[in-house]
């Protein structure tokens, strides 16, 4: 793999590890599988493409993450306040984004802004090549931080409490529904501005880019916690970050090593399904071994 | 004296219409005075659990009147309700989120006391108020409050979940069986644990057992229950006079059949 090669894995790994960050907050923290992540990706892309156009990079990740807030506030009422199941509620948003993200664009299903002023063209290059990628580490590093000082205050407790003991938190005056939401309208915030910073730095609003999107943020998560465990927040955090950096750098490796880009998603497929269901496996393994070496005897 | 809790003529049908047709509290009104501790007993299903379940608003009553220190909750939800009533129930691991430390767990706790959502970590003073707190237990949780609270015993996690139910002083506690899942040993230090906070906070307190010297022995009333109904209410002179041998007597003749509970039967 070349140097550069390595570096854009890197950038596009941190812009993932958002993804990965706000599966923490959904996935691992309030224990829901959100597929709003796949939808809300393309609608922080089509959001941040429409300001770009426009002659607003920097504003466009706010309108993305704004965006995002709105897509994980619909998948929440579906789910709090409608009663429809979590999973279900997340595929019904994610599929009507799929027609609102071509309206944001104004009836088209992608948007170049190559010819605009970008979040990474209009900072000087203060360090030549790696400019692009010190921009966007910072970006990801404030949302990392506000994210572990969010999950301090005595809403993200609760935000925790709701995933790990749904009863204790209303027991303790907090409503439950109230908490899902704010978390599932954090976790998309943060898709988003992933899906913001994916668009601004490929310079094109794509209405497709959001695709699978759930399943490469979940490999990363995971790959993280096997590297980094799952013991605190912060731990959680870091680890979502350079389990998708990894990710990144195993595929740019599969695309070296002349796996055809149509295969990733197959290669991330297999990723996901190994890494979840390793205990399980692990554990009809022991049992075989145990219960061959009780013959033995 | 004033009224801290007053049920009126609350009833609750459950599946009404359908073959699985339930009816769970017939006309049941109670009340109960500031400070009083009742224990509660009955055969499975006659709706003590149903009865907390009113209060504390799990659901809403068909029809009557919930009331808690003059306010009127009948339609208020469990979690606006949450903020004056502390619950345990048999299960010790309900109470607690087991991923999350000791210190998280009373800090969500005593969130019903301190509003505002923009503080970051535990105070020095809160984290202070919890250690003292932990060390009434006596179980030596002061010591491990960084530790999750998935990694404690039954018994240690229902104490904490007293303690956490207690921490912002309730206006009512109610108790499901909290020590029925415990080993007797275990059960008996909750229990002894539970009176003290229960005495020396002025708590007013409603306990379902199947232990009837339990029963008889806690609080300063008893109340039995049948089919939904209220059979037996009694305090004072009377309840003093009464033994486990005659409550069961009684419990024959009001509710007009056999013993059929052996939980009843060997709690004796």
């Amino acid at each position: 793999m070349t140097m550069i090669a390595l570096r854009g894995a890197i950038e596009i790994g941190l812009i993932y590890g958002l993804v990965a960050l706000a599966l923490y907050i959904s996935y691992r923290t309030l224990d829901i599988a959100d597929l709003t992540v796949d939808g809300t990706f393309a609608l922080g892309a089509a959001t941040t493409a429409v300001c770009t156009v426009a002659g607003h990079p920097v504003l466009g990740l706010f309108a993305a993450m704004g965006a995002g807030v709105l897509a994980g506030f619909v998948t929440a009422i579906l789910q709090t306040k409608l009663k429809v199941q979590s999973i279900l509620a997340g595929i019904i948003t994610m599929t009507a984004l799929y027609s609102i993200n071509i309206i944001v664009m104004g009836n088209r299903s992608n948007l170049p802004m190559a010819k605009n002023d970008t979040l990474f063209t209009l900072i000087p290059e203060f360090a030549g090549d790696y400019t692009r990628l010190i921009v966007i580490a910072a970006v990801i590093a404030l949302v990392c931080v506000i994210t572990v000082l969010f999950f301090r205050t005595p809403l993200g407790l609760s935000v925790r409490a709701t995933g790990d003991n749904r009863d204790m938190v209303s027991a303790s005056s907090i409503n439950p529904a109230f908490t899902t939401t704010v978390g599932l309208c954090a976790a998309n915030a943060v898709v988003g501005l992933a899906g913001a910073l994916f668009a601004q730095y490929q310079k094109v609003g794509d209405s497709t880019s959001g695709t699978g999107t759930v399943v490469i943020g979940l490999a990363s998560l995971i790959i993280g916690e096997v590297l980094l465990g799952r013991r605190s927040v912060v731990r959680g955090v870091i680890g979502a970050i350079v389990g998708a950096i990894i990710y990144r750098i195993i595929i740019a490796a599969a695309l070296s090593a002349s796996i055809s880009a149509s295969n990733l998603k197959l290669v991330s497929a297999i990723i996901v399904a190994v890494a979840i269901s390793y205990p399980a496996i692990k554990e009809q393994l022991d049992l075989h071994k145990m219960r061959k070496a009780a013959k033995v005897k | 004296m004033s009224k801290m809790l007053v049920l009126d003529q609350v009833c609750k049908t459950f599946n009404p219409g359908s073959v699985n047709e339930k009816v769970v509290l017939t006309d049941l009104s109670l009340e109960l005075e500031k400070g009083d501790f009742v224990t509660i007993i009955g055969g499975n299903g006659t709706g003590k659990s149903t009865l907390f379940n009113a209060v504390s608003g799990n659901f809403y009553v068909d029809s009557g009147r919930v009331e808690l220190d003059g306010q009127d909750i009948t339609f208020l939800k469990d979690y606006q309700r949450a903020n004056q009533i502390g619950r345990l129930f048999q299960d010790p691991l309900k109470g607690t989120a087991p991923n999350m430390t000791i210190e998280e767990n009373l800090s969500l706790a005593y969130m019903r006391n301190t509003k505002g959502a923009l503080r970051f970590g535990i105070s020095a003073k809160e984290r202070e108020l919890f250690r003292q707190r932990l060390a009434m237990l006596d179980l030596g949780l002061e010591d491990r409050m960084k530790s999750k609270v998935g990694l404690l015993s039954g018994g240690q996690r229902q104490a904490l979940t007293l303690l956490m139910a207690t921490l912002v002083t309730p206006k009512l506690l109610l108790l499901d069986e909290h020590t029925a899942a415990l080993d007797p040993a275990t059960a008996e230090k909750v229990l002894n644990i539970t009176k003290k906070i229960v005495e020396e906070n002025g708590l007013t307190c409603m306990m379902i057992t199947h232990n009837i010297g339990d029963a008889l022995s806690l609080g300063n009333r008893t109340i039995m229950m049948d089919s939904g109904k209220i059979i037996l209410d009694i305090s004072g002179e009377e309840r003093s006079q009464m033994t486990v041998p005659k409550l069961l007597e009684m419990f024959h003749q009001k509710s007009n059949k056999a013993l059929d509970n052996d939980r009843i039967l060997l709690a004796k």
